[in-house]
């Protein structure tokens, strides 16, 4: 059986989820300049994985949101 | 009966009870707890909408570094003749594209050397000053070394992409603009 969240277990989890979003996003800001920056100078092979990886920080945001409104629904 | 949870009521923010609270809070209750999931939530949805943005930013330098490529090489394209610069002097020319301004330094009898004339931190025009060997910003003080276009002083930290030239029947030519600087 499924316990039932309270508005604290919700709150704890969002600030948990929050922080990690956080993190992930500033490396993806870390990402773009480093890779404006190689682009600016003429090197090409960093863009193709740093948009991969770029892709994949933002499908794992994605799940935690996805998390949140799953939560929300409960 | 329904049994409520104590986290289902309206707390107020210093703990105490309803009925205790000022008129103003008991005509506008606020549910605190509620509240902070809520702003913690929405902050949070708009940090996933801001790393959505930054994977758009990528997948654009990943289009752009695709049209550059598709460009292939620049066309050979004559400057100037060497008599129209001397020793010291410089010309700006358009090399490849309209846009994209260079400056020609003649450092010698029959040495060149010709730089693209944006300046690697914030796009400035950089200005030739033969007599300290350098290509000086004025924007941000940044200079570049007139030899290498590698920067030697300033915010810039990138070289200025060089101008390949040729000089054959007393014309210089540029034939080819140096894409990769780092």
């Amino acid at each position: 059986m499924k316990r039932r969240l309270t508005p604290e277990h919700r709150t704890t989890i969002i600030y948990g989820i929050l922080c990690i979003v956080l993190i992930i996003v500033m490396l993806q800001l870390w990402l773009l300049m480093a890779t404006m920056n190689a682009y600016l100078g003429g090197d090409e092979s960093v863009i193709w994985p740093a948009a991969l990886a770029s892709l994949v920080c933002f499908t794992l945001n994605a799940g935690l949101l996805w998390y949140v409104y799953r939560m929300d629904r409960r | 009966m329904i049994r409520q949870e104590r986290e289902h009521f309206t707390v107020p923010p210093d703990g105490g009870r309803p009925e205790d609270q000022p008129m103003w809070r008991q005509d506008f209750p606020i549910d605190w707890p509620q509240d902070n999931y809520v702003s913690r939530r929405d902050f949070t949805k708009f940090m996933v909408l801001t790393s959505l943005a930054f994977t758009f930013g990528q997948f654009w330098i990943l289009g752009r570094n695709f049209l550059r490529k598709q460009r292939g090489e620049p066309p050979i394209q004559p400057v100037a003749s060497v008599d129209q610069v001397p020793i010291g002097g410089s010309l700006s020319f358009v090399y490849p594209e309209a846009h994209d301004t260079c400056v020609l330094v003649r450092t010698g009898p029959e040495t060149f050397v010709a730089y693209n004339q944006k300046c690697t931190h914030l796009a400035c025009a950089v200005i030739p000053q033969f007599d300290q060997g350098r290509l000086y910003c004025p924007c941000h003080v940044g200079s570049f070394d007139l030899e290498t276009g590698s920067p030697t002083a300033g915010p810039p930290r990138r070289p200025l992409p060089k101008i390949n030239l040729e000089v054959r029947g007393g014309i210089v030519y540029a034939t080819g603009a140096e894409v990769k600087t780092v």
